[in-house]
């Protein structure tokens, strides 16, 4: 039982990146059900995300929602010219949890914590990749408070400040063959937790004639910069003890930032669709570099990230007051270049599929149930900038291929 | 509670039923061996065969011997079990054999010295007789004529010269052959790297030995002789018939060339600057300089000009990088009219005999001489009994012929190699069977070996920066861990197109270079 439940508690720390680069698409129950979908939705506290200009248009004065995801991921890697296997499959839980008020007419102040980003992956230990990556997991929470305005009935605006706490844990070995003396291969941890960030929200939802809802959101870039992390080293041979000594470490990661626009349509009074846009600016991601206390010297690991697109559609039906199901659909873009495919992320384009219900138990309490399906074409792709003795261009790859699956579960309490 | 419980079971039920799945997924199917068969692998060779490596057998380093990666591959493709000599005596892996002069423990880089020596340590390799025959019949230090030779691991023959302590080890018996022992394997698949030796042997030994052209008794030949190109071509078309007697198909390996092997490329026949000499100072050097050429550079000049052999030394530059003294054993020798020239100069009688017997056949080095690895720490050094200012190799002394394998001497060994190889290639062609041109693929090291995942391999190994692109180990003649993997995967690519095989390849840069170890 002890162990069952240390197994679910590292299961709730972990999250697991499944979108393009480490982003996780996976904030309100809802809204996952449609596709992701709600920059220009009003449906429940999880506008907050989604664009937090619209919680002027909920119709209850108090709302929340809080939700999870049992989110499994797989990939398998494989190369046929040299006949190498490897696999990781990791399990995760990202949450969100919403709450608004409206404080009067014109006014509403609200709240939102989520994990937007997030990426973890543990190979099979020393594996043929592991000179880039062993295992790595990154965490980072959003809280988000938020206001929003209405300026008049067909026009309102939010935002808000974000606050970032973040970790991150990566191991690699140290190059393609070092070993210590009884042969295990030398290697290198970093750590960093507790690193804060803060960053910002803003948007608008505007409703030009009845029925047919715009949304515009931007969210900005957060950098996450880790600074005097643990650098640990190890099953180093003797010689190279006094070169690589435990030490600490400085490194920046981009949350990059992104643009959403849409629209939802009534298209009678039971049933909504919507359809949204999302441009991230990967961009910012040109290059991991760690820097480190003592003078070892920097690893410099080209990423070359290049902005992406998200594409979704969804649509809701209501039959009755206890039912509402939903469905949607998106194409996800891969911010990874061509020879820039790193296993740390090993993410190609993705196709989601998504439903969901909710049952209402009683008039102010619902219970949301979502799933997700994500497809990955199985993809051959390398990383061809690993950097050994005065080469910088030695290429690892292979055929990956990814199946992503997350059934969630959320409650909705508004009155 | 419960229906829920249930619930969560089915849906983790059936995500795990949803397994990533390549549309052809790599398993031993997908590879197969073509025309070959692998059932019985046999490799025959010397020390490149037998996983010899930083001058030494040990444990570890003959796992990766590259018929062991080989058939590592092989196994995928129907590959039955591969066999070597036990090395479980050699419990610290130090390498060396016990008691044997000259078998000295693996060479490793001590941090705190620099350059390469033997390990601490005291061999514990045997010559207890496993009288076994073993998959990998390497045995380091053969020639082709060895693989014949009847007594070759007879253990009384040892002290005499006439066996091979590895052969010795594993010998069936005290008459047995390398290639009977070889051949009671029944082999379905071979592969065959001999002859380096015929020829390597007086390279490596600066070319003390005799080229033997012309003596068709092998029997006759001294370890560093140049083996004669008709016995050579006959003795390998013996090795040959024989071992496709059973119908085994196999690959044959061409013999590398000097100038792509470090131990011969490392160190420079100029290496005599200013700066070298005043010891990191070089306004010191210039003037030490400037006195070498007024006291022994320039009178050695003057008396060579007399005699028409202006060539052979010139003044000493302060400025560049000047060549090696070394002795030429195919000049004329001038000893007594050097010695003469000097009495008359006024020299003492008998310091112009020492010169003239020193510097009889002495010349500067081009860079047609090749000067031995192990010759770089013999620079700089005194002969013994040279009085100052002769106490100094290459500088004031000749470098002596087993140090440098001269212009001329090169040019016996590339001989030998060129008709070496051409009797492997028609012997191949003859019986039908693939060559691996590790002649080739070896001298692409001198520009630069170019492996699929775009990492660039040189000869170039004393530089740090190149600790892990490094492929020679430590004695600079034989590959390192990393460089036999380089040498399998050749030999895979070839058995892929010559027999139409489909084997996996083997990544080099995932195997280990030198041991180095911060204190010996």
């Amino acid at each position: 039982m002890r162990k069952l439940l240390s197994l679910t508690i590292a299961a709730l720390t972990a999250s697991s990146a499944f979108a393009g680069g480490y982003r996780v698409a996976l904030q309100g129950q809802k809204q996952l059900a449609m596709g992701h979908t709600g920059v220009a939705v009003v449906n429940s506290a999880e506008v907050l995300f989604f664009n937090p200009s619209g919680m002027a248009f909920l119709e209850d004065r108090f709302n929340v929602s809080v939700g999870a995801n049992a989110l499994f991921a797989r990939t398998k890697f494989q190369n046929e010219t040299y006949n190498w296997k490897a696999s990781t499959e990791n399990f995760g839980t990202p949450f969100s949890v919403y709450a608004s008020y409206r404080v009067n007419d014109w006014l509403s102040a609200g709240i939102a914590v989520y994990t937007p980003y997030g990426s973890s992956v543990e190979w099979d230990e020393d594996w043929d990749g592991s000179h880039l990556v062993n295992n790595i997991d990154l965490q980072a929470i959003y809280v988000q408070p938020s206001i929003s305005v209405k300026i008049s009935d067909k026009l309102s605006v939010g935002g808000g400040p974000i606050y970032v706490s973040g970790s991150v844990n990566f191991n690699r070995n140290l190059n393609r063959s070092l070993t210590n003396e009884a042969g295990e291969r030398s290697d290198l941890t970093i750590d960093a937790s507790g690193v804060t960030a803060w960053g910002w929200t803003a948007g608008f939802m505007f409703k030009p004639v009845d029925k047919l809802m715009l949304g515009f959101n931007y969210r900005s870039e957060i950098t996450m910069e880790a600074r005097d992390g643990d650098a640990t080293f190890n099953d180093l041979p003797a010689f190279a003890e006094g070169t690589y000594t435990n030490t600490t470490f400085n490194a920046d990661l981009p949350l990059p930032a992104e643009i959403s626009v849409g629209f939802s349509y009534e298209l009678t009074d039971k049933w909504l669709v919507a359809v949204d846009y999302n441009r991230a600016y990967w961009n910012a991601y040109e290059s991991l570099d760690v820097s480190f206390g003592n003078g070892t010297p920097t690893s410099v690991n080209p990423r070359n990230y290049k902005d992406a697109s998200t594409y979704r559609v969804g649509t809701q039906y209501i039959p009755n007051e206890k039912f509402a199901f939903r469905a949607g659909w998106y194409f996800d873009e891969s911010p990874v270049q061509d020879g820039y495919f790193a296993p740390e992320t090993p993410r190609n384009d993705s196709m989601g599929f998504t439903g969901g219900l909710t049952y209402q138990i009683n008039k102010k309490l619902g219970v949301d149930f979502s799933f997700l399906y994500l497809h990955f074409d199985e993809v051959d792709n390398s990383y061809d900038h690993y950097s050994e003795g005065t080469q910088h261009d030695v290429s690892f790859g292979g055929t990956y291929k990814n199946v992503v699956f997350s059934p969630g579960v959320g409650l909705t309490y508004s009155f | 509670m419960k229906n829920k419980f249930i619930c969560l079971s089915v849906l983790a039920f059936m995500f795990a039923g949803c397994e990533p799945e390549f549309e052809n997924e790599v398993t031993n199917g997908s590879y197969n061996s073509g025309d070959a068969d692998f059932t019985s692998y046999v490799a025959i060779g010397n020390s490149l065969t037998a996983g010899y490596m930083d001058r030494s057998m040990s444990r570890v380093g003959q796992s990766y011997s590259f018929p062991n990666l080989l058939a590592q591959q092989f196994a995928v493709a129907g590959g039955g079990e591969f066999t070597q000599p036990s090395y479980e005596d050699d419990v610290d892996n130090l390498g060396g054999i016990a008691g044997l002069p000259g078998y000295n423990t693996r060479l490793i880089i001590d941090a705190s010295a620099g350059g390469p020596e033997p390990i601490a340590g005291t061999s514990t390799i045997t010559l207890a007789q496993q009288a076994t025959a073993y998959n990998n019949m390497g045995v380091p230090g053969a020639k082709s004529f060895h693989l014949l030779a009847a007594g070759y691991g007879n253990a009384a023959g040892l002290e005499f010269g006439l066996s091979n302590p590895y052969f010795v080890r594993h010998a069936t018996s005290a008459t047995a052959t390398v290639l009977g022992d070889a051949m009671s394997k029944n082999p379905t698949f071979f592969t065959n790297w001999i002859g380096s030796n015929d020829v390597l042997a007086f390279a490596t030994s600066g070319g003390v030995g005799v080229n033997q052209a012309g003596n068709f008794d092998p029997s006759t030949y001294g370890f560093n002789d140049i083996t004669d190109p008709n016995v050579f071509a006959s003795v390998y078309s013996g090795i040959t018939t024989t071992l496709t007697s059973g119908g085994a198909k196999g690959v044959v390996a061409t013999i590398p060339d000097v100038t792509s092997i470090p131990f011969f490329t490392t160190v420079p026949y100029n290496p005599i600057t200013a700066s070298l000499i005043g010891g990191g100072n070089a306004a010191v050097g210039q003037a030490a300089i400037t006195q070498l050429n007024t006291e022994l550079y320039g009178p050695m000049v003057q008396v060579l000009a007399a005699f028409g052999q202006s060539d052979r030394i010139s003044l000493l530059s302060t400025t560049r990088s000047n060549p090696l003294l070394i002795v030429d054993e195919s000049l004329t020798n001038l000893s007594a009219q050097i010695a003469a020239a000097l009495t008359q100069a006024g020299y003492p009688a008998a310091q112009a005999q020492f010169i003239g017997a020193v510097f009889g056949q002495a010349r500067q080095a081009t860079s047609n001489d090749l000067v031995l690895l192990s010759t770089r720490s013999v620079i700089g050094t005194a002969p013994a009994g040279a009085p100052a200012p002769f106490d100094a190799f290459g500088i004031t002394y000749p470098l002596q012929d087993e140090h440098v394998l001269t212009a001329d001497e090169a040019l016996m060994v590339a001989d030998a190699t060129v008709s070496f190889n051409q009797s492997i290639r028609a012997v191949a062609e003859a019986n039908d069977l693939a060559v691996a041109d590790m002649n080739a693929i070896l001298a692409k090291l001198v520009t630069g070996l170019r492996t699929e995942d775009g990492q660039l391999y040189t000869a170039d190994y004393f530089s740090l920066d190149n600790i892990s692109t490094v492929l020679f180990s430590l004695d600079g003649v034989h590959p390192n861990a990393r460089g036999y993997a380089v040498v399998a995967n050749e030999i895979l690519k070839v058995i892929n197109e010559f027999y139409n095989a489909k084997l996996p390849q083997i990544n080099a840069g995932n195997f280990p270079g030198a041991t180095i170890l911060p204190t010996n």
